[in-house]
């Protein structure tokens, strides 16, 4: 939890203290990554916050955002931190248009609070970060977040399956440049092809690029009904079957999940599916089904399913072999398994769906070459899965260990029969203790960084908006 | 807007420094793509001298037919070198002179790469060339039960190439969502003439979202050379309902309820008696007599939960007052319901000599409101317009129409057209839902956005093409000089002051 400072005068600059009516000299707790600033300003809206970030760098001050401080601690430590800019006071839910299915919120709007109020319409926003109340996470698990926290770390849960990530949800956007200028690009509509997205490129920016003020976001309605369906795979290759057969299945799952918190245990693995009443009943047979005799069809990928002729639907009813069981609320460890992990290093890993197996495969050899044992899992049918390692584990065997990962997922992808990209995945080190820091790569390599230097040089000239917390270092 | 009229078009005439730095590149670019690949006789120049809007048209400088992504790259190198400016044309189909060529530049023609360079069925993924089209994707996966889901009406023939560049949805978009929605990578060559990957095909790379800001640039920050897209599992079950109302208020109220009751459907469309009318007369598409306004609602996902929704739609359009409803089960029975929608376009021909197809969104609670406001702007002004529209997203398609044999019919026309667009944003929609800004609305663009938020665009501009010779002159109707220091200038810029740049 961030430090609440105690107010000054003295110290103070001037033009920030007009800038802001509560601005603090900074405490113990507002260090952000392990580098301490010296105030902290809490702007009451986009103009306010307008007025900090054009005072911050008229004093060519450096500054880095912060919501509730769920995710601060992911990402390099900045270079420099002399204010952080706390979005807490920007707390308003400014539009909820529930017939048009949209909200527009403040960046400091909180997950759970927006959840609140979107809930009384029947609606919600389909982003369910590890660790968050969408996941079953009790008040007070700390793991909610905010809008412009989840925005700037691209933070996304199980849903992403179905519903993306929260650049796929977000409509419009109203930044905040780092010499004061407001910008907004996209609207409160959900199609609109006009100008720059420039949601797009804040959506996971880390706050280098500016300050994230306020967001739009295309809503859904709240399934009536949900159902998870659950089993166990011995290995990766047992568990990559399964996770396929689910995601290549015309049962429209919400998402597919994997978790295994520690080497000689089995995979679980987690099928959502939500709907009316009827139809997750009714879905929740056939994926049982599926997945209980013999793992699902053979060679899915190889039958052909013209939309003419529709797959022949199996009937429902109870399954026909004794399989995987099902409850109508998550298993203990959905979306709090290694992707929660809030102590240790946390990496995460994203790779074509296809080598699921093959990267799991990796962890394992990763893991046993350098003497750990990390928890895995993750959206495996999305592409993505964490590792989580111990607190205790030596930098260096975390080195290497990610060095282990990044030359499994780095490759180029086969299929692409060498005209793909140079790399079919990454793996990123969202946090780590600092001796971890200290000792890897955190981002590793990123495709395109000469243009992400530029686009960097363009918005934050002076370098001033969480200077080297990015990828290459931006 | 897109005027399809015959009379009364603009030519852009661009002259000056390019007419002979053009000629002096044409050995350079027959090196590079051959004799075939290089198009200088004036006729042959002619045809590629509008996009689908042709009320802007200008013969482009010279037009070169690549046929690699190294050729792309080599061409956009040499236009850098000799500082000409370059745009990309894909199929030719968009609506907002996107692809309008330059005078004094090089049209770079992708439609002879049309790779589908390969499938991943396990990880739903395909790697193609940007001349590939829309149709052709989803054909090619088909085998493996999987389609490409944005499909723009104009599928069979639209680039995906093209696609990217104008961030394109189609009618299913209101469930599925946009290209951007449904690329994970892209191959690009920069403006200044590098070959270099954009994301990696998982959709979370490292870095920037730079595929996110990419599409939808409309071809002003380089040219797509390979598209990864995701593939989408072939819904078990579709089925299409259309509902014939007697006034579009009806319609109107059946969509809302709908969508209120928590159906997504993959899409609502709306189509007023004017646009019936039209295409009753082009296509004999034999919709119910009498209907104010006829809607489409095409339900797809596992059978048992489109069978329960179909009930449940039928069942809204009765209480809503639909005096009329077909559903179709079958491709055949589908085609004969949506060829009354796919043709409103091309069909308001028979019924008007021009006319002018807009492209505006409002909030689809506005949607009321806004058709009330279009009746009375074309009750005042006499100039009548037929409404087609994307129901689900509030995303409108008035059809202007007018004489344009009469003196004064097409300004009056798009006085309206401006109206509409006006009418989207007071209502705080967008003044394009998917035919894109262009040439043709950049004038609108800041009625929509402050200058900071265009300046603050166009500081991607920037950074991915600092010299402007990327489409220029599309999207933003000020260009920004790039490497100036941001904020309120007072002397004018030196380039400017020298005589250099113009500033317009």
């Amino acid at each position: 939890m961030p430090g609440t400072g105690r107010r000054v005068a003295g110290s103070l600059p001037g033009a920030l203290a007009q800038a802001c009516a509560d601005v603090t000299e900074a405490g113990p707790g507002d260090a952000v990554a392990g580098v301490a600033p010296r105030f902290v300003a809490r702007p009451a809206g986009v103009t306010e916050a307008a007025a900090v970030l054009a005072a911050a760098s008229s004093l060519g001050m450096t500054a880095v955002p912060r919501g509730s401080g769920t995710r601060l601690a992911w990402g390099s430590p900045p270079a420099s931190c002399d204010l952080v800019i706390d979005t807490s006071r920007m707390n308003r839910v400014l539009e909820h248009a529930a017939g048009d299915l949209v909200v527009r919120v403040e960046a400091g709007v909180g997950l759970d609070q927006l959840a609140g109020v979107l809930a009384q319409a029947g609606q919600r926003l389909a982003l369910d970060p590890p660790g968050s109340v969408a996941n079953g996470a009790g008040p007070g698990s700390g793991g909610n977040g905010t809008i412009g926290g989840v925005l700037a770390t691209g933070a996304a849960g199980p849903l992403r399956l179905r519903y993306g990530t929260p650049r796929d949800l977000a409509i419009g956007i109203t930044v905040v440049r780092a010499d004061g200028t407001v910008a907004k690009s996209g609207g409160k509509v959900v199609k609109n092809v006009a100008g720059y997205d420039l949601g797009k490129l804040f959506a996971g920016s880390y706050g280098t690029l500016g300050l994230i003020a306020e967001a739009a976001f295309r809503l859904h309605p709240q399934p009536a009904a949900t159902s998870f369906v659950t089993l166990d795979a011995a290995g990766p290759a047992e568990a990559s079957d399964v996770v396929a057969a689910a995601a290549g299945s015309p049962l429209a799952p919400s998402a597919v999940e994997l978790d295994r918190p520690a080497r000689g245990e089995p995979f679980r693995v987690g099928v959502l599916l939500e709907g009316d009443e009827e139809g997750v009943a009714e879905r929740t047979a056939r994926m049982t089904e599926l997945l209980g005799s013999g793992r699902g069809p053979s060679a899915p990928h190889t039958e052909p399913f013209p939309p003419t002729s529709p797959f022949p639907p199996t009937s429902p009813g109870p399954p026909t072999s004794p399989g995987p069981p099902t409850s109508p609320g998550p298993p203990p460890w959905w979306g709090r398994g290694a992707a929660a992990a809030t102590e240790g290093t946390l990496i995460r890993i994203t790779f074509w769906a296809a080598e699921l197996a093959r990267v799991l495969a990796a962890v394992d050899a990763a893991a046993s070459g350098t003497g750990l044992d990390p928890a895995v899992g993750g959206s495996a049918a999305a592409g993505v899965l964490y590792v989580a390692v111990g607190e205790q584990a030596e930098p260096a065997a975390v080195a290497r260990f990610t060095a282990g990962l990044r030359e499994a997922v780095g490759r180029p992808a086969a299929v692409a029969l060498g005209e793909g990209p140079p790399a079919q995945g990454s793996a990123v080190v969202l946090r780590a203790p600092g001796g971890v820091r200290a000792a890897v790569d955190i981002w590793g390599p990123a495709p395109g960084l000469s243009l992400m230097r530029a686009i960097k040089d363009q918005f934050d000239p002076g370098h001033t908006m969480a200077p080297g917390r990015f990828a290459g270092g931006i | 807007m897109t005027a399809q009229a015959t009379r009364g078009t603009t030519r852009t005439a661009v002259q000056g420094a390019g007419g002979g730095a053009i000629g002096a590149l044409v050995p350079r670019m027959t090196e590079i793509c051959g004799r075939d690949g290089v198009l200088t006789d004036p006729a042959q120049l002619a045809t590629y001298e509008c996009d689908g809007l042709t009320a802007h048209r200008c013969s482009p400088g010279l037009v070169v037919l690549p046929t690699t992504a190294e050729q792309v790259a080599a061409i956009v190198f040499a236009c850098a070198q000799a500082k000409i400016p370059f745009v990309a044309r894909g199929s030719g189909t968009g609506l907002s002179g996107g692809a309008l060529p330059r005078a004094d530049g090089v049209l770079i023609v992708t439609s002879k790469m049309r790779r589908v360079i390969a499938i991943d069925p396990d990880s739903r993924r395909a790697i193609v060339e940007p001349g590939v089209t829309n149709l052709a994707v989803s054909k090619a996966a088909e085998p493996f039960g999987l389609f490409y889901a944005p499909d723009p009406s104009s599928q069979v023939v639209c680039s995906v190439g093209g696609n990217v560049a104008e961030n394109s949805g189609g009618a299913h978009c209101l469930k599925n969502g946009f290209t951007v929605h449904h690329v994970t990578g892209l191959q690009v060559v920069t403006p200044d003439g590098q070959l270099t990957w954009l994301g990696d095909g998982t959709g979370a790379a490292p870095g920037y979202d730079l595929v996110g800001a990419f599409i939808g640039s409309e071809g002003t920050l380089g040219i797509v050379t390979k598209i990864i897209v995701k593939l989408t599992r072939i819904p078990e079950a579709v089925t299409t309902l259309l509902a014939a109302f007697r006034t579009m208020g009806a319609g109107g109220a059946a969509v809302s309820a709908i969508i209120g009751s928590g159906i997504l459907p993959a899409a609502i469309e709306m189509m007023d008696a004017l646009a019936i009318e039209a295409a009753e007369a082009a296509v004999a598409c034999r919709y119910p007599e009498g209907a104010g306004a006829v809607l489409i609602v095409e339900l797809d996902g596992p059978a048992g939960d489109v069978r329960r929704e179909t009930e449940a739609v039928r069942a809204i359009c009765e209480g809503e007052g639909a005096y009329e409803i077909r559903a179709a089960h079958d491709a055949a029975e589908r085609t004969a319901i949506w060829t009354g929608r796919k043709s409103a376009f091309a069909a308001v021909g028979r019924i008007s000599p021009a006319y002018i197809v807009q492209d505006g969104v409002v909030p689809r609670t506005a949607l009321g409101e806004v058709l009330d406001r279009i009746a009375e702007l074309s009750a005042a002004s006499g100039v009548r317009v037929a409404n087609v529209f994307h129901a689900g997203d509030g995303n409108l398609h008035p059809l202007v129409l007018f004489d344009d044999t009469k003196p004064g019919a097409e300004e009056a026309a798009e006085e309206v057209s401006g109206a509409i667009l006006d009418l989207c944003i007071s209502h705080g929609g967008s003044i394009t839902g998917e035919h894109g800004v262009g040439a043709d609305k950049s004038k609108y663009m800041p009625k929509m956005f402050g200058p900071g938020d265009l300046d603050t665009m166009q500081l991607l501009r920037c950074a991915f093409d600092p010299a402007g010779l990327c489409n220029p002159g599309k999207i933003f109707p000020t260009p920004r000089l790039c490497g100036e220091v941001p904020g309120v200038r007072r002397e004018p810029h030196p380039l400017v002051a020298a005589g250099k740049v113009d500033q317009f």
